[in-house]
C-alpha cells in the first residue's frame, strides 16, 4: 500500500521557547540522523538511548544547535519501521533549520499523519486507536487547508500566482501551436515564449533567495524603514529596539547614516535599518544617506514606508511608493497622537498601521504585521504546518525554477516542440504544490481565450 | 408490445461512428448483435466535416485501428486527400489527416457491416430501455416491438430531443433531413440518469460550380500518402486537393448585422457548445480584433460538386448566410446547397459511467458517443468500439477491458469523462495526455495490438504479421546496441563526416543514432542492410533510441502512479461512513463512486489526505 521510504517532519508544536523534535522514520533513518548528528562521546547512536551531540551542516560543517537524540530500532518504534528523533531548541527557524538538513539528505517530508498511516499499516496500533488519529488528522487537514487558503490570499500566493501565469501563458503558447498546426495561429515560439518565462525565471530566483532559511537563521529577515524626512523613523526604531539609539530632533535630515539594529520580533530575528530621510537635498552627507535607502530598499525583505499621519500624503510620500515598487510593505502612519488625519490612497489603507511612538498606540500591531509578513498564520494549532510548509514551500520553488532553467537551454538548443511542455509542466507541478492548483483545464482555458482556433 | 423471436447478446442503438464499432467489435469477438438506427442509409454518416484524423484524433483512429477497429481501414479504402501533420514537432505529435469521400465512406461501413456475421441491421426507432430488476434486459421500439438483449450499447449521437435552430426559426430533428429521437431521454432520467443539454453546429454545403477554385490558394494532399490502419502498406487511389479562403472586414460587418437574429445571442440556445469549434458569428465576437478568418473549402467527395467550409458554422439565419458566404473572395457567387446549422441535443452526465463505460445507474448498460457529451467521429468510434468490447466481454462472463492513461488516449479520454464530467462537447487534444510521449501513433499497435489479440478482437492473421515486426524491432535494436564502429573500421573520411575525428574507443549503433541529426540513412554508410527493413521498423528503431531518456522518464512516471490506478476500491463501500473524510470529498466520492483510487484522485475536490484516508480505511475493511 505504501511505498517503504523515510519520512521526516517537525513532530512538536513550534513556540518560542521549549524543546523542537524531528521525527526521521524508516530504512534510512539512523544513517541520515548520523550524516547530521553527532554524539559527543564520538559513538554512534545505539538502540533506546538518549544520546548528547551536536547538530551541524555536512555539506558546510556549521554547527546548528545542540540537542539530544534518541534511536529506536524497528519495530519497536512508534511505526515499526526505524524511528530517531532529533531534539534541538524550540522556535521556528532552529527546528526548520533542522528539518532542513534531514531533507536535504534525501529524506521526504511526511504528509500529514503519515506516521500514523504507517503504524496502522504495520499493525502498531488497531483499527479504533486509527480512526481516532483519522479524525485527527482530518482536523487537521482541515487546518492545513485553513493556512493554505490564507496564504493564497498572502503576499507568497501572489507572486506565485504571478510566476505560474507566465508559465501557463508559455505552455499554452507551444501547447496551441502543437495541437492546432492548422489553424493561423501567430505564435513566435522564442519570442512570446520566452518573453513570458525569462522574468518567471528572475522572479523565482528572488523568491527562492527570499525562503532561504540559512540566510534567515544567520542574518534574520532585513526590514528597512522608509519615509520622507522628519516623519518619525528613528522614533519608530527605538520605540521597536525600546531603547534611543538613533539621534532624533525635529530637523529634517538628522539621520545621516544607516542605522542598523537586530531586534527580536516574536522570536522572529528582525534586523532593522533606519534610513535617511528621502528628498531632494544639497546636504553631500544626506544624499549619501539618501542612496544608499534607495539602494537598500530592492533587498530588503520588508519595507516599512512611514509617513505622518497627522500630515497630508505628498507627492515626495509618492514618489517613496514609487521607489518601493513591487516591494512587499507596510505603511506606518505616524503621530496617531497628533490632531490631524493623513487620507492615504485606496489601496494603502489596508497595509496601514496608525502608531504613536509617544503613548505606544498601534505598537503591537505593527509587530504582529512584521510577524505576520514572514510567518504565516498565527493560530497555535497551524504552526507545526507554517514550518512545514515552508520547507514545502522552498522545496517546490527550487524545483520549478530548475525546471524552468532546463526548459530554456532546451530552447535555446532548439529541441522539438513535443519535448518543451515537460519542463514548465515539472515547473507548474512544483508551484501548483504550493497553491494546490492542477494546470490541464486551464491551459486548454487559455488556448481557448488567447486564440481562435474552430475548424 | 409484441416480443421478436430472438435473444440478442448485444443491442446497438444507433449508426453513427460509435454504433458501428460496437456492433462489429461485439459481432467479431463472437457475440450474437442486433445494429438498431432511424435510418439505413445513413449508416457512418459524416454529419459534418468530411475528414478523419488530426491531432490527437488520428491517434484515436490508430488505437482503434491497433485493437482490430474498422475506422482506420474505412478512411484508408475511402479517402480522397491524406496528410501528415506536425512533421517538424516530434513523433508523439505528429499525426495522420485524410478528407473522405462522404458518400463512399457510409456505404463502405454498411458494407462491411452487412457482410458481418452474427450481426443483425434493423432500421427502427427505439422509445425506451426494457429493464429487469436495475438492469436492461432489452430495448421497446416505436413499432411496438420489443427486442430482448443480455447487453445494450446507446450511441445516440445528436438525436435525443434534436432541436435545429437556422436563425431564429427552429424544429426538431437528429440532423438535417432526419428525425429525432422523442422520449428516450426522459425515460433515462426517469430511470436516474443526468440529462443534460449540449449545442454544436456546422456550416453550409457550397455548390462548387459557385466557387472561383483559381483565385483560391490550393492544398494538397502527401505525395506519399500513408495509411491509417497498421494492415494496409499504401494508399493507392489519387488525391484531390483542398483550396483556403479568407473572410474579411465586410464578412464581419455582415455578420454582426445579423446577430440580433442568432439564436445564440437571442438566448435561444441553452445547451452549451465546443470553444474549440466556435461558429464564425462567436469568433467575430469574441475576436474582434482578428481582421480575418481562415477556412479550408473541403470537398464532400469525388462525385459531387458539395463542398465544406471548415470554421464556418453559423446558426444566423438564412439570409445572413447568403450575403455573409458571398461576401468571402472567391465565393461572390456562390450557391448555398444546404445551409448551415446548430442543433442542440441531450447527453448523459459521464461521471455516470464506469471506466468501462458500462453505467453506475442501470448494469448491463453501455452508453458511447455524443451521448457521453463528446464530440467527433474518433472520439465517438473509440467509444463506441469499447463499449462493444465490453459488452461482448459481459456477455462471456470475463473482466472488462480498461485502458489506462498511459496506454492510450482512448484510455485518457474515458478517464477524463468518468473522473471529471464534462461541460462542453469534449474532443481529444494530445495535451490532455500527461504520457504524450508514450502515446505515439506509431506505437499504437505495440501499445494495442496485444490487447485486441487477447480479447478475440484482432484476426489471426493481422496478428502474426505484427508479432513478425515486433520481433524484428527488437532483434534490430539488440544489434544496433551490440554492433560498434571502431576508429580504425571507420577511417577518417567517414569520422571527419560524422564529427567524430578523434574518437577514441569503438561507438556502437545505437549511440550514433541517439545524435539528434543522425538516421537510419546516415547509419546505411556503415550498415547498408538497415534500409532493407520496413520503414515503419526503421522509424521505431530511430524514435525508441533517439527518445529513450524521455521515455524512461514518463515510464517511471507511470510506475509510479500506478499503485493508486491499480487499487480497486470495493463497489459496495459506503464512503459517507469513512470517518475522517471531510463531508465535502465524502459527498464527492458518494456522487462519483470512483473505481480506483487513481480515478478518486483525479475528481477535483479530493485531496492528497483524503486520498490517503480513504486507502486507509479500505485497508481497514482488508483486516476486518
Amino acid at each position: 500500500m505504501y511505498v517503504r521510504d523515510t519520512i521526516a517532519a517537525i513532530s512538536t508544536p513550534i513556540g518560542e521557547g521549549g524543546i523542537g523534535i524531528v521525527r526521521i522514520s524508516g530504512p534510512d533513518a539512523l544513517p541520515v540522523a548520523q550524516q547530521i548528528f553527532r554524539t559527543k562521546s564520538g559513538g554512534g547512536l545505539k538502540s533506546h538511548r538518549f544520546c548528547y551531540g551536536v547538530i551541524s551542516d555536512s555539506a558546510t560543517g556549521d554547527v546548528v544547535d545542540e540537542g539530544m537524540t534518541v534511536y529506536m530500532k524497528g519495530p519497536n518504534s512508534y511505526t515499526r519501521e526505524d524511528v530517531v528523533e532529533i531534539q534541538s531548541h524550540g522556535g521556528t527557524l532552529v527546528v526548520s533549520r533542522v528539518l532542513d538538513l534531514v531533507l536535504a539528505a534525501g529524506v521526504r517530508l511526511a504528509q500529514p499523519g503519515e506516521f500514523t498511516k504507517r503504524a496502522f499499516l504495520n499493525g502498531r496500533i488497531d483499527l479504533v486507536q486509527a480512526e481516532a488519529i483519522m479524525d485527527v488528522i482530518s482536523s487537521r487537514t482541515d487546518a492545513s487547508l485553513a493556512l493554505a487558503q490564507h496564504q493564497r490570499e498572502g503576499l507568497l500566493s501572489q507572486k506565485i500566482g504571478k510566476v505560474r501565469d507566465g508559465v501557463l501563458h508559455a505552455l499554452a503558447f507551444i501547447e496551441a501551436v502543437i495541437d492546432f498546426p492548422e489553424e493561423d495561429i501567430d505564435v513566435a515560439i522564442e519570442a512570446d515564449v520566452m518573453g513570458r518565462i525569462a522574468p518567471a525565471i528572475d522572479d523565482l530566483k528572488t523568491l527562492v533567495e527570499g525562503f532561504d532559511e540559512g540566510r534567515v537563521l544567520r542574518d534574520g529577515v532585513s526590514v528597512v524603514i522608509a519615509g520622507k524626512p522628519n516623519v518619525g523613523k528613528s522614533s519608530l526604531l527605538n520605540t521597536l529596539l525600546k531603547e534611543k539609539r538613533a539621534i532624533v530632533t525635529s530637523v529634517p535630515g538628522t539621520t545621516r547614516d544607516l542605522i542598523e539594529e537586530v531586534v527580536n520580533i516574536e522570536g522572529l530575528p528582525v534586523r532593522l535599518l533606519d534610513t535617511a530621510g528621502i528628498r531632494e537635498s544639497d546636504d553631500h552627507v544626506e544624499q549619501e544617506g539618501v542612496r544608499l535607502t534607495l539602494e537598500r530598499i530592492p533587498r530588503a525583505d520588508l519595507v516599512l514606508f512611514v509617513v505622518d499621519g497627522s500630515a497630508s500624503f505628498t507627492s515626495e510620500d509618492e514618489s517613496i511608493l514609487q521607489a518601493i515598487g513591487t516591494k512587499c510593505f507596510l505603511v506606518v502612519k505616524s503621530k496617531a497622537d497628533l490632531p490631524g488625519t493623513c487620507v492615504l490612497p485606496g489601496a494603502l489603507e489596508g497595509k496601514a498601521v496608525s502608531l504613536s511612538t509617544h503613548d505606544g498606540t498601534g505598537v503591537a500591531e505593527l509587530r504582529k504585521a512584521i510577524h505576520h509578513t514572514f510567518v504565516h498564520g498565527h493560530a497555535t494549532d497551524s504552526r507545526e504546518y507554517v514550518a512545514v510548509s515552508k520547507a514545502r514551500h522552498r522545496d517546490a520553488l527550487v524545483r520549478a525554477l530548475a525546471a524552468l532553467e532546463s526548459f530554456r537551454l532546451n530552447l535555446e538548443a532548439g529541441v522539438n516542440h513535443e519535448l518543451l511542455p515537460i519542463d514548465l509542466r515539472d515547473a507548474l507541478e512544483a508551484l501548483g504544490s504550493v497553491t494546490g492548483e492542477t494546470t490541464t483545464d486551464d491551459v486548454l482555458d487559455l488556448i481557448f481565450s488567447s486564440f481562435c482556433i474552430g475548424k | 408490445m409484441i416480443v421478436y423471436e430472438k435473444n440478442y447478446d448485444v443491442i446497438v442503438v444507433g449508426a453513427g461512428h460509435a454504433g458501428c464499432e460496437a456492433a462489429l467489435a461485439a459481432a467479431r469477438m463472437g457475440a450474437a448483435t442486433l445494429f438498431l438506427t432511424i435510418n439505413l442509409d445513413a449508416i457512418a454518416l459524416m454529419s459534418c466535416n468530411p475528414a478523419i484524423g488530426g491531432l490527437a484524433k488520428g491517434h484515436l483512429v490508430k488505437e482503434i485501428d491497433a485493437l482490430g477497429g474498422e475506422m482506420g481501414r474505412n478512411i484508408d479504402a475511402t479517402g480522397i486527400q491524406f496528410r501528415v501533420l506536425n512533421t517538424k514537432k516530434g513523433p508523439a505529435v505528429r499525426a495522420s489527416r485524410a478528407q473522405a469521400d462522404k458518400q463512399q465512406y457510409r456505404l463502405r461501413m454498411k458494407y462491411v457491416l452487412e457482410q458481418q456475421d452474427r450481426l443483425d441491421l434493423k432500421q427502427v426507432e427505439v422509445t425506451g430501455l426494457y429493464l429487469e430488476d436495475d438492469a436492461v434486459a432489452g430495448v421497446d421500439t416505436k413499432g411496438g416491438v420489443r427486442y430482448l438483449g443480455k447487453t445494450v450499447v446507446l450511441t445516440t449521437g445528436t438525436f435525443m430531443r434534436g432541436l435545429i435552430h437556422i436563425g431564429l426559426v427552429h424544429y426538431p430533428g437528429g440532423r438535417a433531413g432526419d428525425l429525432p429521437s422523442i422520449g428516450l431521454s426522459d425515460h433515462l432520467a426517469e430511470c436516474g440518469f443526468e440529462v443534460g443539454r449540449l449545442k454544436t453546429g456546422t456550416p453550409a454545403r457550397l455548390d462548387g460550380r459557385t466557387i472561383d477554385f483559381h483565385r483560391l490558394e490550393p492544398q494538397y494532399g502527401d505525395e506519399n500518402p500513408i495509411p491509417f490502419s497498421f494492415s494496409n502498406e499504401r494508399i493507392d487511389q489519387p488525391q484531390v486537393p483542398c483550396h483556403i479562403a479568407y473572410t474579411n472586414q465586410k464578412s464581419h460587418e455582415i455578420i454582426r448585422s445579423g446577430l440580433d437574429r442568432s439564436p445564440l445571442y437571442a438566448g435561444i440556445i441553452e445547451g452549451i457548445g465546443p470553444r474549440y469549434c466556435p461558429s464564425i458569428e462567436d469568433k467575430v465576437v469574441r475576436f474582434p480584433d482578428k481582421d480575418r478568418h481562415q477556412t479550408f473549402i473541403e470537398p464532400e467527395g469525388r462525385d459531387t460538386v458539395e463542398v465544406y467550409p471548415s470554421g464556418m458554422s453559423t446558426s444566423l439565419p438564412i439570409d445572413i448566410q447568403w450575403a455573409f458566404y458571398r461576401s468571402i473572395e472567391g465565393l461572390e457567387r456562390v450557391e448555398i446547397m444546404r445551409p448551415a446549422y446548430a442543433i442542440e441535443y441531450d447527453y448523459v452526465n459521464p461521471i455516470q459511467l464506469h471506466a468501462s463505460l458500462e453505467t453506475k445507474v442501470l448494469r448491463n448498460l453501455y452508453h458511447a458517443g455524443q451521448i457521453n457529451g463528446t464530440s467527433g467521429y474518433e472520439e465517438a468510434a473509440a467509444q463506441g468500439l469499447m463499449a462493444g468490447i465490453n459488452a461482448a466481454l459481459r456477455v462471456r462472463g470475463n473482466e472488462p477491458l480498461v485502458l489506462g492513461r498511459s496506454e492510450a488516449y482512448i484510455g485518457v479520454m474515458i478517464d477524463d469523462l468518468v473522473t471529471l464530467g464534462t461541460k462542453e462537447p469534449y474532443r481529444m487534444f494530445t495535451s490532455r495526455a500527461e504520457y504524450r510521449l508514450l502515446l505515439r501513433e506509431d506505437n499504437a499497435d505495440l501499445r494495442l495490438r496485444e490487447k485486441g489479440y487477447a480479447i478475440g478482437l484482432l484476426p489471426d492473421e493481422l496478428w502474426h504479421s505484427f508479432l513478425q515486426k515486433r520481433d524484428l524491432i527488437n532483434e534490430r535494436l539488440e544489434f544496433l546496441g551490440k554492433e560498434r564502429l571502431t576508429p580504425s573500421a571507420a577511417g577518417e573520411d567517414l569520422l571527419r563526416d560524422w564529427d567524430l575525428t578523434g574518437m577514441q574507443n569503438a561507438i556502437s549503433y545505437e549511440q550514433l543514432l541517439r545524435r539528434p541529426e543522425f538516421t537510419c540513412q546516415d547509419l546505411a554508410r556503415i550498415y547498408p542492410d538497415i534500409m532493407n527493413l520496413p520503414e515503419s521498423v526503421r522509424d521505431q528503431l530511430e524514435i525508441q533510441i533517439k527518445y529513450k531518456g524521455y521515455i524512461d522518464r514518463q515510464l517511471e512516471q507511470v510506475e509510479r502512479a500506478a499503485k493508486l490506478e491499480d487499487t480497486k476500491i470495493p463497489a459496495d463501500i459506503d464512503f459517507t461512513s469513512i470517518s475522517g473524510l471531510s463531508t465535502e470529498i465524502q459527498e464527492k466520492l458518494a456522487r462519483f463512486r470512483p473505481d480506483t483510487l487513481g480515478q478518486a484522485s483525479r475528481i477535483p475536490g479530493v485531496t492528497p489526505a483524503g486520498i490517503t484516508m480513504l486507502s486507509i480505511a479500505m485497508k481497514a475493511r482488508g483486516v476486518k
